[in-house]
């Protein structure tokens, strides 16, 4: 067996090996490649960021001492030069010593690691909570509790089919650019609550070091407290189905005072889309509209044939009160029917229905199945009969 | 391999005529096809089990390909989302039960009768019955591709509820994924029964070769642990089938829950990978450098203490789900503790070396490309297992940097390590040096050239399982493509380097490595002959 050779391009291949690895990472720098983790956003992506580095650095100073050792025995206890094998296979000594001296190492590692774990886990006193829901393949935003409380919106991405197909130059932000995107105030603390509407996705923000698992049917929450303004991108990181790739995260962080206007016309797009109880409403709208409310609140015990399911739920096609006079119905509906001081199955709806919402079911249910009054009823005649 | 059958008669000289293996040494069987589907032959069956893997791992390969031709450029270009999600499944599934652990059952059934001076495994026929099942389990597999809805696309971790939006391809993969473990357990338990009743009189546990040892603890991870996919996957089935909601909160269920199942599965399936390649490097390292194996018996404490440790750990698979920070900091401990029984082990390989008398055939280049390349995939493990790190790495390609320098550098390295090692002892015939030098210096480079670059990609936020991706991972995508075509290239050297030996190899001398002392080489003429130790081996 020849292995001078071999012997010898070992060593200059581990050394060339270790030379490119290193190039690969500095010329990375100098092209400016993204290749480590992204510039901290806040305080515990910075405490994450100084971990990484500190076990890096561990990892690193054990690796070339271990790897020292065994590249000197390749190269000076090797055959070819004429070495002869040394016959010792075992000592005591050096087997406790390399059990214990790690368990030191990871007890130095585990230390400071816990308690970053504990802080990441503290979402207790939040000034604003935001529930995040995934949905194939977008995300939900849900303004819970703090300034903002009500605003609800749809985050889809927004970068052209074009472009990912080819058919056009893929843009700045390609894949991380969205329609809506989660807006939230510097240096106040957001308590993300994370769930889904279908399967398992994943909420990431790595400037804020915080990711959460999006479980269908359960809540599960992080947080963060960002320290920069700016726009920071992320996407879906839980394998969700075909368009997994395509549900891109994108957080707003602005100054307060930009948060509070942002939040005042939100507002008002949400006032403006809301139900209005003082306008007078077209017969067919209201159909439309109570044909809904009715699948929601009464289909099950009515039925959709309006026939009902007799004793305890009387059909209300043909009902002597649905084609009678309006108002005996209204209050029917807000009430509910109470019998022998007993409330009934037919519960009272006035608190959970608006009164759009109520007239439009009433306006439904008499002129749907064989009721024809051809009556609109409106939202003004309901707000008069409530208590 | 008909060489192996063919040469034997011309190995055995006048040393080895006091064994009593020459006169019926031979093969007798059915010819042709018959002989290699009745088999019962341990050689044999653990010659079918390593071209079995071959063929798997070029099929995964080739949907690995796939996978990177897609990413070489953001755009979509050559594979709609859905078949790209067909491939990452399926190129798991098929690297992980049917390239890297049949490979291992090879080397188990060449190796472990000759090692313990056994005439061949305890359940013969068990033993076929083990091997013949993955070849159908492997064509459900591939089926899944041609029915409606294709493959599943659901990551080889198989995660609820996503599953149940899969079509029949899922089940196929669910009766595949049963009849793998069905094989497993055959294999394990055939293992366990040859290792415990049948090693030579004089060749107590503690005077196994390591090998021996890597793969009875194995065999019990095998025992313990591929019932509870079988579970795990079944559960899926009647989810989707049988109205169950065992996944399924509207139902009363939890998605969680099978990651819980799956993962006390997978972290120990992680072992039941490398243990047999550590096995193998703690054979290969000692030969070459002609000198003992240092710590025997603590690497033997060693490889029991993980996989213990190996059946707490698994939640560090989910630090993103949720859990309370109790639980957290649980797997947070115990994921870490492994890292101690896991250095004991490099420690013992490298003063192993040390003040040896070193060469470095292919094997042993192998064996160094091994514990290089595994142990920079340890420390990468140990980053991940700190949770808040975790937290920013979990599901990048980190992770997919990081289990690919465990399972390809680890246990792909080392399998090469003892083809190489072994091919000699089996087939009579030299692999070509130089050939083996060169196939390891292009898989050496082109591994890294590939997986290297994607700790950066994940480090800078990029999503694992994704067919398309932002503009600034282009770079690292672009090199990794490259790479990747490289490394699978030079598969095809090995292939032929194979071929090369078993038709015209050079004739092996009787002791092809002079370091190398366990009974096979030392009691058993090269090529092995197709019966050995009929008669018990005497060890002093």
């Amino acid at each position: 067996m020849k292995s001078g050779k071999p012997a010898r391009s070992i060593a200059t291949w581990a050394i060339a090996l270790l030379a490119a690895f290193y190039g690969i990472a500095f010329s990375a720098q100098a092209l400016a490649l993204e290749w480590n983790l992204q510039p901290a956003g806040s305080k515990l992506a910075a405490e994450i960021h100084s971990l990484h580095e500190y076990v890096m650095i561990l990892c690193t100073a054990i690796f070339v001492g271990v790897f020292g050792f065994m590249f000197w025995a390749c190269y000076a206890h090797r055959k070819s030069k004429g070495h002869k094998a040394a016959h010792f296979h075992e000592n005591t000594t050096v087997e406790f010593l390399w059990t214990v001296i790690p368990m030191f190492i990871l007890v130095i590692i585990a230390w400071p690691v816990t308690k970053t774990v504990i802080a990441q886990k503290d979402t207790s006193n939040a000034d604003i909570t935001v529930k995040v829901t995934g949905y194939q393949w977008k995300w939900g935003y849900d303004y819970l509790k703090g300034e903002g409380e009500g605003i609800s919106f749809i985050s889809t991405l927004s970068t052209p089919r074009e472009q990912i197909e080819g058919r056009a130059p893929k843009g700045e932000h390609y894949l991380l650019e969205v329609d809506n995107e989660m807006v939230v105030p510097i240096g106040k603390k957001v308590r993300v609550l994370t769930t889904a509407a279908d399967v398992i996705h994943s909420w990431w923000m790595p400037v804020f070091g915080a990711k959460q698992d999006a479980i269908p049917g359960f809540i599960r929450d992080l947080w963060f407290k960002a320290e920069k303004t700016g726009t920071f991108r992320s996407q879906c990181v839980e394998l969700c189905g075909k368009e997994h790739g395509f549900m891109p995260i994108v957080v707003k962080v602005v100054s307060q005072d930009e948060y509070r206007k942002w939040v005042g016309d939100k507002m008002k797009l949400i006032a403006a889309a809301a139900d209005d109880p003082n306008k007078q409403y077209p017969l067919d709208d209201l159909k439309r509209r109570g044909e809904q409310v009715y699948a929601k609140n009464c289909v099950v015990c009515h039925q959709a044939t309006g026939k009902g399911a007799p004793p305890a739920f009387p059909p209300l096609d043909g009902s002597k009160m649905v084609v009678g006079p309006k108002e005996k119905q209204i209050e029917t509906l807000l009430n509910g029917v109470v019998k022998d001081g007993t409330p009934t199955a037919m519960a009272a709806f006035g608190k959970h229905l608006n009164d759009v919402e109520l007239a439009a079911v009433i306006t439904f249910t008499r002129n749907n199945w064989g009721n024809r009054t051809g009556e609109a009823v409106q939202p003004a005649d309901v707000k008069a009969l409530r208590k | 391999m008909s060489a192996v059958a063919g040469n034997h008669a011309a190995g055995i000289d006048a040393a080895h005529a006091g064994h009593g293996h020459d006169h019926h040494g031979g093969y007798h069987g059915a010819g042709g096809v018959m002989r290699w589907i009745t088999t019962t032959n341990h050689k044999d069956i653990g010659t079918l089990y390593l071209w079995f893997s071959f063929i798997m791992f070029m099929v995964g390969g080739v949907m690995a390909l796939a996978i990177r031709l897609e990413l070489f450029q953001p755009g979509i270009q050559f594979f709609n989302p859905d078949l790209f999600n067909q491939f990452t499944t399926m190129h798991g599934l098929i690297m992980v039960f049917g390239a890297i652990m049949p490979a291992f059952v090879g080397f188990a059934n060449w190796q472990i009768p000759m090692m313990i001076g056994a005439p061949d495994m305890a359940f013969a026929r068990m033993n076929n019955w083990s091997f013949w099942i993955l070849p159908f389990a492997a064509s459900l597999l591939m089926l899944s591709f041609f029915v409606p809805g294709g493959a599943p696309g659901v990551g080889w971790t198989m995660y609820g509820p996503l599953t149940v939006q899969m079509g029949m391809g899922m089940d196929l993969t669910i009766f595949a994924v049963h009849l793998l473990g069905m094989s497993s357990i055959m294999g394990a338990i055939n293992i366990l029964t040859t290792i415990l009743n049948m090693r030579a009189p004089g060749m107590t546990l503690m005077r196994m070769p390591l090998f021996c040892w890597t793969w009875l603890i194995t065999a019990y991870l095998l025992v313990a642990t591929m019932p509870v996919l079988a579970g795990a996957v079944t559960m899926t089935l009647t989810d989707r089938h049988f109205g169950t909601s065992f996944f399924n909160a509207a139902g009363g269920g939890d998605p969680v829950l099978y990651q819980h199942i799956f993962w006390f599965f997978g972290h120990p399936e992680v072992y039941i990978i490398a243990l047999p390649a550590f096995g193998v490097i703690s054979q290969v390292i000692p030969a070459f450098s002609r000198k003992p194996l240092f710590g025997y018996a603590s690497m033997v404490y060693a490889t029991t203490t993980i996989a213990i440790l190996s059946f707490i750990v698994w939640a560090h698979h989910m630090y993103t789900v949720g859990m309370p920070v109790a639980g957290q900091l649980f797997f947070l401990y115990t994921t870490t503790l492994i890292a101690v029984p896991t250095g004991v082990k490099v420690f013992n390989w490298v003063a192993t070396m040390w003040k040896g008398s070193l060469s470095f055939e292919t094997p042993m280049l192998f064996a160094i490309g091994f514990l290089f390349l595994f142990t920079l995939g340890g420390f990468t493990g140990l980053v991940l297992s700190l949770v808040p790190i975790d937290i920013q790495l979990h599901d990048t390609y980190y992770v997919v940097a990081h289990f690919h320098y465990v399972m390809v550098a680890g246990a792909l390295f080392a399998a090469f390590a003892g083809v190489y090692f072994w091919l000699p002892k089996w087939t009579g015939r030299m692999y070509d040096e130089k050939l083996g030098q060169i196939h390891f210096w292009l898989t050496m480079i082109f591994f890294n050239v590939t997986f290297f670059v994607q700790h950066f990609a994940g480090l800078a936020g990029m999503p694992r399982r994704i067919p398309d991706y932002p503009l600034m991972f282009e770079t690292w995508n672009q090199i990794s493509s490259i790479g990747a075509f490289g490394f699978g290239l030079s598969q095809l050297l090995f292939l032929y380097i194979v071929l090369k030996t078993i038709r015209s190899g050079e004739k092996a001398p009787e002791r092809p490595w002079e370091g190398a002392d366990s009974i096979d080489w030392t009691m058993l003429p090269t090529p092995a002959p197709y019966h050995t130790f009929e008669t018990s081996p005497v060890l002093k």
